[in-house]
């Protein structure tokens, strides 16, 4: 049994040989990679704490185990920001104050870095909400996740017109 | 979680040969094996990762207007496929209410199909249950039961089957193609989950081995597409599994319903179809008292396994509720909460 | 990397104003990078890791454990049970001075709840030591578990909440309720809660001889310091805690618990740092919840709608071995004017790990009940429940008569009530439905608050380049700390906030209290004002001393601070940068220190709280039950308010935390086990975005003349109010009254389907 992956991180490539067939994609993040960004609220998919992207798309990496992920590529909180540069939307979290403890931020922002390139919620709020529902915010700042979320919609739609004119 | 061994096999038919040891278990995406493993009610002793098998994340039309989906799509691929939610959106629709955006993202059609029941004490390893460890007892019964079956439930098991995209799926006739070492065949979805009975452990009718490749819905069950709805009453507005579900599509033919199609989830460990109600609608107006019939009918056999008899209720106004939705007309744009009371405006085009 | 990631500008963060601006946090570029540390994310050089195995009884005892099979397991390195863990030099059964609580840490067999700690696995890897723990097999010895108040052991509580007096009476309660022309009658159920802070506990031990470190999430950190050394048998100077960030708190990082407790143990036995991060389930037992409550509430009033008599009565739960109980009585003493209150408690106990202060302890249970009970008194009275609020308003404390420090509420209910539009609220239920055909209905509630204040102390250093460093061990959870507590010390400074850096959430810095309480910001807050205030004095000293200075001699006259420099206070043009004056003075730096506590003849004084009014929107599905809070709007007076964004994000915070003891949250129990059936995220509900359509929160201008800074509390009274508003909208819409939290759709099918409202 061949207990070797190889994985894009954040752009770096990673050959990574596991001693244990048990590591899930969070795990080999926070305690082997020392990538602590996403975060362990429930380890069961039922939080959204540990959102990461995976190969463009949001997924739990709590519940994905690390040997699947052979040949894919992770982004993680820490591969957002360029340099000083932060993400549009890690800018608008801190604007909108899109958090309190900030425990949960790097999945809320990771999800809706994913949410954004879905495509799916346009400029409505209820639509934002509904997509952000995976990530539970137990201080309560989901007013202000959304209307960060909103606010880089808008601005991404503007721009895109303004692409297209 | 046990340590295991971890096999990729590069073909269907490897992936069947592997599956003959003692102990084998298929992953697709792990969204529910994965937490059934942490807690340690699954404890397999290999692992057969078939997300790498080649073909089998395809949405394929066939012929003569029915699709056939890989059992490697993802729950949120197929709910966007643009041609499949205009075709089956109450499907869809169904899709984009269960879990969250990120566990749709990774979750395959076939896992859907696979995940096991929430009951509490099946997730307790120090509860009693015949589903968990046949002969143990069932400590859902006289617990805490409120959300468990009503209906095709037995002394050994009250759990009920968690799945929404399942109860469409049942509604529409959809057919599931598997593999296994004695060859291809296809089951009738309705087929697939069992009852408990006396032998709860027998979660599915699938053979040991047998691997799920795709599922398929029929060109008959694309007449719907107008006329088609998912509803399911949640706990909250979103992220939770539903305290009853129904699927419900018409087929009209000027004023009067030619055929219908009704499914319910979260009562029973398999999505029920109501077919008693289903034929009473045949050919009838759409009326008020003609849904409120059909859901007494659809509810005749249900009986509470415990504080649950408030669900046979529910169940009953869900139908109504799911038909005269139906009878409305599928929204022009999947709702901005999909499946939920709050984005029911019926028969009306919702932003987008 | 995907088009979506390209660099974007910087973000400009506004760090040019002072208290009382709405400043973005200054964590705020640690947490949306990745890169704030929280306790489990340390990984210290030859760490193992640590996971606790617990209980799946509620009572009894634990007769075997599979150690072999956990130790073979490889990468299993020890494993911890009553047999080889070391006494502790504190006996974990006798309470700590000062907050602390009974704890099980395998110092016996015994098991009191479950998912007590009943065994310790240590490994390399956290894999193995999660296996390791599920391996060990318990066996037991079970005894029945008393799991409710039928089979629970009813005792007379000596106190509740923390110390309170469990009976507090004004008036004779029999000759107001013979003076009423109704007597409102209300019992009402509240679950056992759980904080549920997305952070687990987690602790990263380590030992250096006899001194210890703690990476851990610390609400009340040199406290915490002084009762780990107790345990540990070392002076409290040798343990460290360090806790920069807390991922929620809520009350349950406050306290010392078990679990922490083993890991320390491990690590002083291997001699290696240890980790170790409860799982989610785990956070269900041994690590405090709100109790368990039933409330009685009588209500009297007379033929013009005011109160004769205010009777509450609760039974709390606590556990078999120690006592917190839920004050939920208290909720209706301050309020609302009556002539005679009674608020009452007994306790009982349970087969359950002891619960403790959880976001409002005992006011949030209390106003669920209070303010849906009120509800029903106005409607006994066939008055608008704004109007009855009103009517009944308090205008010195009941009871004692003592006036307010402050109290803005009727400003609070105007407002609300404007923003919200309740004039247009139809008196009786079930007369408003939606395009959709929902069932739409409005309720209000009361919020109220009191200011407790902790002591505290700090440090202020003004440095030769014109820059302050402040420092006081508080701890941010979320609230704003790092960013408040810098306005108000940048403030005492004269210096604008950028000028100011902050230190806090370490144990090694002056004690800043209790991060709990809503009496954060004012207490900690005190204390730097008070050392901010000292830098300044003693560089005015040696400016006003200093013949070269153009402040020379103006010791009478006086000076003030402002903008880095000080000047005399009858000339703005004579003045100099603190700059100069300690390059003068050939000195590094000026440093200011303070001890700071509130006055006691304050609160002796002075009634002392914050108040609110929310109005809730709710709609309801007629057939399904299902119920949305649609739109809510608070108005809140708290005194002073440091910086509105985050007290508003506190407001919306706690308003969230009343929807979802409204409607969602409740420890589901299995009654002939003690065992909690739903202890996840997917069947414990907490409120998700899409359950947060609209909030509005209100900051109503209160001018506090008594309290230090002006300051009372915010972090708590969003719950108050919220519950009962949301109980009252859904009668409103359904006819259907709440008699039990969290209000289940069953309540409302049953009670849509029999109640005939025309």
């Amino acid at each position: 049994m061949s207990l070797s992956v190889s994985v894009t991180i954040n752009g770096a490539p990673h050959a990574i040989e596991l001693d244990d067939p048990r590591v899930t994609l969070l795990d080999l993040l926070r305690e082997r990679l020392e990538l602590t960004g996403a975060k362990k609220g429930c380890d069961r998919g039922q939080c959204g704490a540990c959102t990461v992207l995976v190969g463009g798309r949001r997924v739990n990496s709590c519940l994905t185990l690390a040997l699947s992920l052979d040949g894919s590529e992770v982004i993680t909180i820490e591969g957002l920001a360029s340099g000083d540069a932060l993400h549009p939307v890690q800018a608008a979290f801190i604007e909108h104050d899109g958090f309190q403890c900030g425990f949960c931020t790097p999945g809320q922002i990771m999800s809706a870095v994913g949410l954004i390139a879905e495509g799916h919620a346009g400029d409505d709020p209820e639509r934002i909400r509904e997509l952000m529902s995976g990530n539970l915010c137990r201080c309560g700042a989901y007013k202000g996740i959304t209307e960060a979320v909103l606010e880089v919609q808008r601005a991404q739609q503007t721009g895109n017109r303004k692409d297209a004119a | 979680m046990n340590r295991f061994d971890y096999i990729q096999p590069k073909s269907v038919n490897e992936a069947i040969a592997a599956a003959s040891a003692p102990g084998s278990t298929y992953l697709a995406a792990g969204t529910n094996l994965l937490d059934l493993m942490k807690i340690g009610v699954s404890t397999p002793a290999r692992i057969i990762d078939i997300t790498r098998l080649p073909g089998l994340d395809e949405i394929n039309w066939l012929p003569d207007g029915g699709v056939r989906i890989g059992a490697l799509v993802r729950n949120s691929d197929l709910a966007y496929d643009v041609r499949f939610s205009r075709t089956f959106p109450s499907v869809a629709e169904a899709l984009l209410s269960g879990a969250s955006a990120q566990l749709r993202n990774a979750a395959t059609v076939s896992g859907n199909l696979m995940q096991r029941t929430r009951c509490a004490y099946f997730q307790d390893l120090a509860s009693a249950c015949n589903r968990r460890k046949p002969g143990s007892g069932c400590d859902a019964r006289g617990g805490e039961n409120r959300l468990h079956a009503v209906l095709g439930w037995s002394e050994h098991c009250i759990a009920t089957h968690p799945s929404d995209f399942c109860v469409p799926l049942v509604a529409l006739d959809a057919v599931v193609e598997v593999e296994g070492p004695h060859g291809a065949r296809d089951i009738a979805l309705e087929a697939l989950h069992a009852l408990p009975g006396a032998t709860p452990e027998r979660e599915t009718t699938l053979q040991p081995g047998e691997l799920i490749l795709a599922v398929r819905l029929p060109a008959q069950a694309t007449v719907y597409a107008g006329h088609t709805r998912y509803l399911k009453l949640r706990e909250r507005t979103s992220y939770a599994f539903g305290v009853v579900s129904a699927a419900a599509a018409l087929e009209m033919s000027g004023g009067t319903i030619r055929t219908a199609r009704i499914a319910l989830g979260g009562i029973a460990a398999k999505p029920w179809r109501a077919r008693a109600a289903e034929a009473m609608l045949e050919n009838v107006k759409p009326t008020p008292e003609a849904f409120a019939k059909a859901a007494e009918l659809a509810l005749v056999d249900a009986r509470p396994s415990g504080d649950n008899a408030f669900k046979i209720a529910l169940a009953r106004n869900i139908v109504v509720r799911t038909l005269t939705l139906a009878h409305d007309g599928t929204p022009k744009d999947m709702p901005a909460l999909p499946a939920s009371p709050f984005a029911a405006t019926p028969g009306t085009s919702h932003a987008g | 990397m995907p088009a979506d990631l390209k660099p974007a500008a910087p973000v400009q963060l506004r760090h040019g104003s002072n208290a009382g601006q709405p400043q973005t946090r200054r964590d705020g570029l640690l947490k949306v990078t990745g890169r704030a540390t929280y306790a489990a994310d340390n990984h210290l050089e030859g760490m193992l890791y640590a996971v606790t195995a617990v209980s799946r009884i509620a009572r009894g005892r634990v007769t075997s454990l599979d150690v072999d099979a956990a130790k073979a397991h490889a990468a299993v390195v020890e494993v911890l049970t009553p047999e080889n863990c070391p006494r502790l030099a504190h006996d974990p059964d006798v309470k700590m001075p000062y907050f602390g609580f009974r704890i099980e840490v395998l110092q016996n067999d015994n098991v009191r709840y479950v998912n007590q700690p009943i065994a310790l696995v240590i490994a390399e890897t956290l894999e193995a030591a999660i296996e390791g723990a599920a391996l060990l097999n318990p066996q037991y010895a079970e005894e029945p578990a008393r799991t409710g108040l039928d089979n629970g052991e009813h005792f007379a509580a000596a106190a509740v909440g923390v110390g309170g007096p469990p009976r507090t009476a004004h008036g004779d309660i029999d000759r107001g309720f013979a003076a009423a022309k109704h007597v409102t009658e209300a019992d009402y159920v509240t679950p056992a809660q759980y904080h549920n802070a997305m952070e687990p506990h987690a602790v990263v031990a380590q030992w250096d001889g006899d001194h210890l470190t703690l990476d851990m999430p610390n609400q009340a950190l040199v406290l915490s310091c002084a009762g780990y050394a107790a345990y540990f048998g070392i002076p409290r100077e040798n343990v460290l805690i360090r806790s920069p960030f807390l991922g929620g708190g809520f009350g349950s990082k406050a306290i010392i618990n078990g679990p922490q407790i083993l890991a320390i143990i491990a690590a002083r036995m291997m001699k290696r740092p240890v980790k170790l991060a409860l799982s989610r389930s785990q956070m269900y037992g041994p690590v405090g919840h709100r109790g368990q409550t039933w409330q009685k509430l009588r209500i009297g009033t007379d033929a013009d709608g005011r109160l004769t008599a205010l009777q509450h009565s609760t039974i709390s739960a606590t556990s078999s071995f120690d006592e917190f109980l839920e004050s939920a009585s208290n909720a209706s003493l301050p309020l609302y004017d009556s002539p005679a209150i009674v608020s009452e408690h007994v306790g009982v106990r349970l087969d359950i790990g002891t619960p403790g202060p959880m976001r409002a302890p005992g006011e949030a249970s209390g106003s669920a009940a209070l303010e849906a009970a009120i509800d029903v008194a106005a409607d006994a009275c066939g008055m608008d429940p704004l109007e009855f609020r009103l009517k009944n308003y308090a205008e010195t404390e009941p009871g004692t008569g003592r006036p307010f420090s402050s109290k803005a509420l009727r400003e609070c209910y105007t407002k609300g009530a404007k923003t919200f539009g309740w004039a247009a609220r139809p008196l009786k239920p079930r007369q408003m439905r939606d395009d959709n055909g929902l069932l739409v209905g409005w309720g209000v509630g009361t919020a109220v608050f009191h200011c407790p204040h902790f002591p505290t102390a700090a440090r202020a250093t003004l440095r030769a380049d014109g820059t302050a460093l402040i420092e006081t061990a508080g701890a941010d959870m979320g609230q704003g700390a790092w960013t408040a507590l810098a306005q108000i010390g940048a403030e005492a400074l004269g210096l604008d906030p950028s000028k100011v850096e902050i230190s806090i959430g370490v144990s090694s810095l002056p004690d800043g209290g209790v991060a709990g309480g809503s009496g954060h910001t004012a207490s900690a807050g005190m204390s730097l004002h008070s050392a901010g205030k000292d830098a300044i004095s003693q560089l005015t000293d040696i400016a006003v001393a200093d013949p070269e200075s153009p402040l020379f001699g103006a010791g009478n006259i006086g000076v003030v601070a402002r903008d880095g420099r000080l000047y005399r206070s009858d000339d703005d043009n004579r003045g100099e940068s603190y700059a100069n004056i300690l390059a003068r003075a050939g000195r590094a730096d000026v440093v200011g220190t303070a001890k700071a506590m509130r006055d006691p003849a304050i609160a002796e004084k002075h009634a002392l709280f914050s108040h609110g009014a929310v109005f809730a929107e709710v709609k309801v599905d007629p057939d399904l039950g299902q119920v949305r809070v649609t739109r809510m709007v608070g108005a809140f007076a708290a005194g002073r308010i440091i910086n509105p964004q985050l007290v508003r994000s506190q407001y919306f915070g706690g308003m969230i935390w009343g929807i979802s003891f409204a409607l969602l949250e409740e420890a589901i129990t299995d009654k002939r086990t003690g065992r909690i059936m739903n202890a996840d995220f997917a069947e414990y509900h907490v409120p998700v975005n899409a359950d947060v359509p609209s909030l509005e929160a209100i900051l109503i201008p209160e001018s506090d003349p008594y309290l230090p800074l002006g300051v009372k509390g915010v972090g708590e009274i969003g719950i108050t109010g919220t519950v009962g508003a949301i109980a009252n909208a859904i009668w409103h819409a359904t006819g259907v009254r709440a008699r039990r939290f969290p209000i289940r759709i069953e309540d409302l099918v049953g009670g849509l389907l029999s109640v005939d409202v025309p």
